[in-house]
């Protein structure tokens, strides 16, 4: 008999949970769990994604070849020059013969470059953010002045790491999807289990006058509570394993692949709300479907 | 039951009961679960409102399948039954807790809640009729004190004996003031005693109004009772017997 302010208040007309709820209470943890480290990694993965293709976007490589007797270093430098006056780029470059030959190295092996090997010269290009100029326009003006250079085209990898982004959110939002469908069959299977062993309970209700509603409800509001704290749970431990990844993983190759930030951490905090909303409508369907099958 | 005694009894019960629509009828009612044979096989009687009757037999006789028909637990296989005015054989799903809220049901095994309390056992109809617990809190403690558990409110069915749980399962039945007040071997479980003392409740409750319909295999109870009383024998209405004229509000 509950008793508050020394009046007497309503006891909870469904018993305790038992074993069979805590079980349902784990399953719906770590299903939270990995929908938080999915919603988490998604946001991490667009950022990457969306930072590398603003590394492309904004830049670009000329190879420039040296023709006659200009030397690859005046004909670099020349190129520089041409690239600079373009609308739509902000500072054009000419890479030194060491930081060129550098870029090779990796491709040739150890111990020093060959001083005659004609290695091509290189112009990096910072391309203005709101206008950038196209490579078509920087080929044009190149070729305008007797430049031989081809301009890198980075609009094919900026296609494939906008595809490989788009991707990485699809699979995160369908696992999402599959989380969601998970927690509410785990749901309805416990709805109509507990359905099953209350059926004396539901029986009483029913005779006393209770509608099919009011029943549903009384399963809706328990299933929901405890989805409520276990998205908490899980949520609180993704967002807990989240921050480890931040903290620890600087500097290493996952850093790179998913650059979380601890504001992607507030992916975990609808989890509860999620949690509950699926369960409570879950458990009301299921609920009512079942009991309207009963005489 | 033919429909002359029904005229018969209904002239029995004075002449409010005769001219008032009955609370329920039952007409031709056959009942059976699935290919089973008939439970119950052409029933027909009428309870008029505020009347107090038995339902006798011996155990098997249908006693408990006919008392089901009436608080909408099964539904007839063939006839007709009436409550409150309505043809139960049309009702839709949705309009039965209405009707059933109508009905006060006293279990031939209580069926309490195990996991509440005296208090809340007897306060589950006003929950259920979406009641505020202010409004009943003091009608509950009043009526656990007239069944006599004024000092086991907070106590659990199981810490009750027999008798104080029949009192409960009476009390959670009455709670909501119900038409007609059902009660299924009410005094089967306990000693004569507290028989005798259930019965008086139930009196008492009829003076009040209710329309009370007890079965009960203990015949010599119906018989010092007083009340009229149905026989039935395997599953047919085979004697009304009468108590005199005026003796039933």
């Amino acid at each position: 008999m509950n008793r508050i302010a020394g009046r007497w208040w309503p006891a909870a007309l469904l018993p305790r949970p038992d074993g069979r709820q805590f079980s349902l209470f784990f399953v719906i943890a770590v299903l939270s769990f990995l929908a938080c480290l999915a919603a988490i990694g998604a946001l991490a993965a667009g950022r990457a994604a969306d930072g590398w293709r603003q590394q492309l976007v904004g830049s670009a490589t000329v190879v420039v070849r040296a023709q006659g007797l200009e030397s690859p270093d005046a004909a670099a430098a020349r190129a520089a020059e041409t690239l600079a006056g373009i609308k739509g780029v902000v500072e054009a470059r000419a890479l030194e013969k060491s930081e060129a030959d550098g870029l090779i190295a990796r491709f040739l092996g150890p111990g020093p470059i060959p001083a005659d090997l004609p290695t091509p010269r290189l112009v990096a290009v910072d391309l203005a953010a709101a206008r950038p100029a196209t490579t078509a326009d920087l080929s044009r003006a190149l070729a305008a002045d007797g430049l031989d250079a081809t301009v890198e085209d980075h609009s094919l990898w900026t296609a494939e790491i906008m595809r490989t982004g788009a991707l990485a959110r699809y699979v995160a939002f369908g696992l999402l999807a599959l989380i969601v469908v998970a927690t509410g069959a785990a749901v309805a299977f416990a709805t109509r289990q507990g359905l099953a062993a209350r059926r004396d309970l539901v029986e009483v209700l029913h005779l006393a006058g209770a509608t099919d509603g009011f029943i549903a409800r009384l399963f809706q509001a328990r299933f929901a509570r405890m989805a409520a704290l276990a998205g908490s749970a899980g949520g609180a431990a993704a967002a807990l394993a989240g921050a480890g990844l931040h903290q620890f993983g600087q500097g290493q190759t996952l850093a790179a692949i998913l650059p979380i930030t601890w504001t992607d951490l507030a992916a975990a905090l609808p989890c509860p709300f999620v949690a509950a909303l699926t369960a409570a409508v879950t458990a009301g369907m299921t609920a009512r479907a079942t009991l309207d099958r009963t005489p | 039951m033919s429909r002359k005694r029904d005229t018969e009894l209904a002239e029995a019960e004075g002449p409010e009961a005769s001219q008032a629509a009955p609370i329920v009828r039952f007409e031709a009612v056959s009942m059976a679960y699935g290919a089973e044979p008939d439970i119950l096989r052409d029933v027909s009687f009428d309870l008029a409102p505020g009347s107090f009757h038995f339902l006798t037999g011996p155990s098997g006789a249908g006693k408990t399948s006919l008392l089901k028909l009436i608080y909408l637990a099964d539904r007839a296989t063939g006839g007709r039954i009436e409550l409150f005015g309505r043809d139960v054989s049309t009702l839709k799903r949705s309009e039965m807790p209405r009707l059933r809220r109508r009905i006060g049901v006293v279990f031939q095994e209580f069926r309490l809640l195990a996991h509440l309390s005296a208090f809340d056992n007897t306060a589950l109809a006003p929950r259920i009729a979406g009641r505020r617990p202010a409004s009943y809190r003091d009608d509950v403690a009043e009526l656990l004190t007239w069944v006599g558990l004024a000092k086991r409110m907070a106590a659990m069915p199981d810490a009750l004996s027999g008798g104080e749980k029949q009192r409960l399962a009476i009390a959670r039945a009455v709670v909501n003031r119900p038409d007609i007040l059902i009660a299924d071997e009410p005094t089967g479980n306990v000693d004569p005693a507290t028989g005798a003392r259930i019965l008086r409740l139930f009196e008492e409750l009829n003076k009040v109004g209710a329309t009370v319909f007890i079965a009960s295999h203990d015949e010599d109870l119906v018989a010092r009772s007083g009340k009229p009383s149905f026989h039935l024998h395997a599953g047919v209405l085979t004697r009304y017997a009468s108590e005199p004229r005026g003796a039933v509000q």
